[in-house]
């Protein structure tokens, strides 16, 4: 799958496209298959969200898997500051990135 | 260019194209030159009393190399026309204008409020110029 | 140290108001985000992997109680409670609002910070030795030319737009404290018949291309240094490589046209550059360096130091130096606990660093390259008193130079150009080896995410370079580099390794060290006399 990602203007926040709108939370990620590209122009165009790009996930039961290491770092935060992730409770959280 | 240069001058906009390094050194009366980034600006020296307009290409905002030209120009006493040309942004100006630039040929339009804004705001200014404005010590020993 | 006048104050204060200008007209639209990229670097504003990233500018590392107290003021208020401590000499932090970081700089503004210059192409903030005016071993405090070429440097009109970024380091002793050599110009004062003045060093650098500077002039007295850095940068803007970033560095123009020719053309320019009055008069420096006069030491404060303490005395024998003062010493404060992230540190750890600074160092502080924190003139009778706050705030790990003592960048934890983790490997080593860093002595060990060499891995005793193998994290190691008076670069001992392997591989080149040193040699003493193989040998055989 293709999913849609940038970082938020004013707060620089991880935020993936849902389909109508932009989420924090990687789950929420939809698939733009082949629409991906123009997606990615008229949010670009909106200034909403720094350098939108797009990247390749695999669909798993939990939700989108980024293929990339950098990405799934992204999606959940410092790998050495579990505490700081979107995952702060969930011991195993590390694991997902890896 | 269809707008008008952005001119700090008071004297006439000169009206003959500027030609390129190579013409203006192979043909001896042309009085406006056009420089391109990577071309040395020294090359003008010789012959810099009959110019009157020295447009500087500016082919994107990250080269840097037009605010030397300018400083060369100026040091060596150009008095004529000196103008920024190309990609040239409202947050350069100040600095350009310091390097001698007092002419503007922007590939887009520059809003007047933010280049207002841009050119009033320091009163101080650490190095000496191009531009006469005195360094700051200067005024901290006179 | 300095303290600004109207017209510094006034300068830092309009660079809020434009700064301000900008973000609104970018959160307005007005601006692209390809147009504000280079207006806001040149603020030290990244947009790295989580948020946006500001970098505060700690002048030649120098800094007061003041200023360190609102480094932790700003952590609590605005980022997430810590800060990260750079090779730089200055402080990230990781988790910035964009909409914020005009009242961020206002409120630095008004302790004399600023995040002027570091980063974007132009010259960066200057860096000098972090024991400057305490070291016995200077011919004199560098912090004072270090300010008059930040003066210099702020705003220049012609080189804010340089093939690329520049960085100044500016010493003057012997030993090289600041990897000096390692920068784009590196200075060392030096006295001549009794005048001070500057060695210029050019064409140094770290990066995909690692370069050790040329000594292009042996002395510029401090009449003419304006200028002569001025003809150094002119050259340099005019002529620098400006179709590919990775060989714009000006490590790039001295290799491709020589030190000579580079030489050449500088006093060339020097001379015509030199009539035009840009260096300020003498009394400008002596204003400086007035300001840098030494603190008022008790001329009578003690020398001994009671060391029945033995967790004390070993944390005085590796993270304490001698000061040029009788009765005084200089204090490293280590930033790497055993499995903690090198340089970082939290809102509480900075203000009672700020605290320490204020009772016990004359309000000083300092950052080191190395990114500890120096507690410049303490008294060796308050030392037992200031290892025993530290100790209570996890900051006494007496690993000064030791293996343990790792240089690490963000890495791929937190930085948008990293290709691999740097900060859990340097937990991994770290941990692997905390009882065995004494027996091993001196080994300086520095981890790189990139190419980008942020972490000084060509510098290292033992270097490490995380590189991205098919989407998978692999590590180069290195072996050899200095940044010290022995400046070598390190040199890459084979295929990567994963992780766990390089751990393992770097366990394998220490046992070779311990089998094959002699008496009183370090690590990098042993690979110099018996070299390279040796230890590949050891890794790979």
């Amino acid at each position: 799958m293709r999913l849609l990602t940038g970082n938020d203007l004013p707060t620089g926040d991880v935020v993936w496209w849902t389909g109508s709108g932009w989420s924090r939370h990687v789950e929420d990620a939809a698939d733009v298959g082949q629409e991906g590209e123009a997606i990615l122009r008229r949010e670009e165009g909106a200034r909403r969200v720094n350098v939108p790009y797009l990247i390749d996930a695999i669909a798993t039961p939990d939700g989108p898997r980024p293929a990339h290491i950098k990405d799934r770092i992204r999606a959940l935060g410092p790998t050495v500051r579990p505490d700081l992730t979107l995952r702060p409770a969930d011991p195993a959280a590390g694991s997902w990135v890896i | 260019m269809v707008d008008a240069p952005l001119r700090f001058r008071d004297d006439e906009p000169h009206d003959e194209p500027a030609v390129t390094l190579d013409a203006f050194l192979g043909q001896s009366n042309a009085t406006a030159v056009r420089l391109e980034a990577g071309e040395d600006a020294r090359a003008l020296l010789p012959q810099i009393g009959q110019i009157a307009l020295v447009e500087v290409s500016f082919p994107s905002f990250r080269d840097g190399r037009g605010y030397s030209a300018a400083r060369v120009l100026r040091e060596a006493g150009y008095t004529g026309e000196l103008r920024a040309a190309g990609d040239v942004l409202v947050d350069q100006l100040p600095l350009m204008r310091r390097c001698g630039f007092d002419s503007f040929a922007p590939e887009a339009p520059i809003d007047p409020e933010a280049l207002q804004r841009s050119l009033d705001r320091y009163d101080y200014r650490y190095q000496p110029a191009a531009d006469g404005i005195v360094p700051v010590w200067k005024l901290r020993h006179g | 140290m300095y303290r600004y006048d109207q017209y510094d104050q006034a300068i830092v204060d309009a660079r809020v108001d434009e700064f301000r200008d900008q973000v609104e007209r970018r959160l307005s639209g007005q601006l692209s985000e390809d147009q504000f990229k280079p207006l806001r670097l040149m603020n030290g504003l990244y947009l790295q992997l989580h948020a946006y990233m500001l970098r505060v500018a700690i002048p030649y590392g120098t800094l007061d109680s003041r200023q360190m107290r609102m480094l932790a003021g700003i952590a609590r208020d605005y980022d997430r409670g810590y800060g990260h401590f750079t090779t730089r000499q200055n402080l990230q932090f990781n988790w910035i609002k964009l909409a914020d970081t005009p009242d961020i700089l206002a409120r630095l503004a008004t302790v004399q910070m600023h995040a002027i210059q570091t980063s974007g192409n132009c010259i960066r903030n200057i860096s000098a030795d972090q024991y400057a005016g305490a070291a016995a071993d200077e011919v004199a405090d560098p912090r004072p030319w270090a300010e008059l070429i930040r003066q210099w440097s702020t705003f220049h009109p012609e080189f804010s737009y340089l093939p690329r970024k520049f960085k100044f380091a500016v010493i003057a002793a012997e030993e090289d404290r600041a990897a000096m050599r390692l920068h784009d110009i590196g200075i060392r004062l030096v006295t001549r018949d009794g005048e001070l003045g500057a060695s210029i060093y050019v064409g140094g650098g770290m990066g995909r291309t690692p370069m050790i500077s040329h000594l292009v002039r042996d002395f510029v007295g401090s009449d003419d240094l304006m200028s002569y850095l001025e003809a150094c940068l002119r050259v340099y803007n005019r002529y620098g490589r400006r179709d590919n970033i990775y060989k714009a560095r000006i490590k790039i123009l001295l290799h491709e046209i020589g030190a000579d020719e580079y030489r050449r053309q500088v006093e060339e320019e020097f001379l015509l550059v030199k009539q035009l009055g840009i260096d300020p008069p003498r009394a400008e420096l002596e204003r400086i360096t007035a300001m840098f006069a030494p603190p008022a030491f008790d001329p009578a404060a003690p020398d001994a130091v009671d060391r029945s303490d033995p967790d004390f005395a070993v944390w005085l024998d590796q993270n304490v130096a001698a000061h040029k003062q009788p009765g005084y010493a200089i204090v490293n404060v280590s930033l790497k606990p055993i499995g903690g992230i090198p340089g970082d540190a939290d809102a509480d750890q900075i203000a009672l660093l700020a605290d320490l600074g204020a009772a016990y160092s004359f309000d000083e502080l300092r950052v080191t390259h190395a990114q500890n924190i120096v507690l410049p003139h303490v008294a060796k009778r308050d030392l037992y008193a200031v290892w025993r706050r530290l100790t209570k705030a996890g900051l006494a790990e007496p690993n000064l130079d030791l293996i343990t003592d790792i240089i690490a960048c963000p890495g791929l934890d937190y930085c948008s150009l990293a290709n691999a983790r740097s900060i859990p490997l340097a937990q991994k080593i770290a941990t692997r080896f905390a009882d065995r860093q004494r027996e091993l002595g001196e080994l300086k060990l520095k981890i790189s995410g990139c190419i980008n060499a942020c972490g000084h891995h060509h510098a290292g005793h033992i270097g490490i370079l995380g590189v991205d193998k098919k989407g998978t994290e692999n590590y180069q190691l290195s072996l050899g580099g200095s940044g010290a008076q022995d400046v070598s670069l390190a040199k890459i001992t084979g295929p990567g390794f994963s992780e766990d392997g390089v751990v393992d591989a770097i366990e394998r080149v220490t046992d070779r060290y311990l089998a094959t040193r002699e008496p009183g040699e370090r690590f990098l003493d042993t690979y110099r006399r018996v070299g390279f193989e040796p230890f590949k040998d050891a890794i790979y055989g």
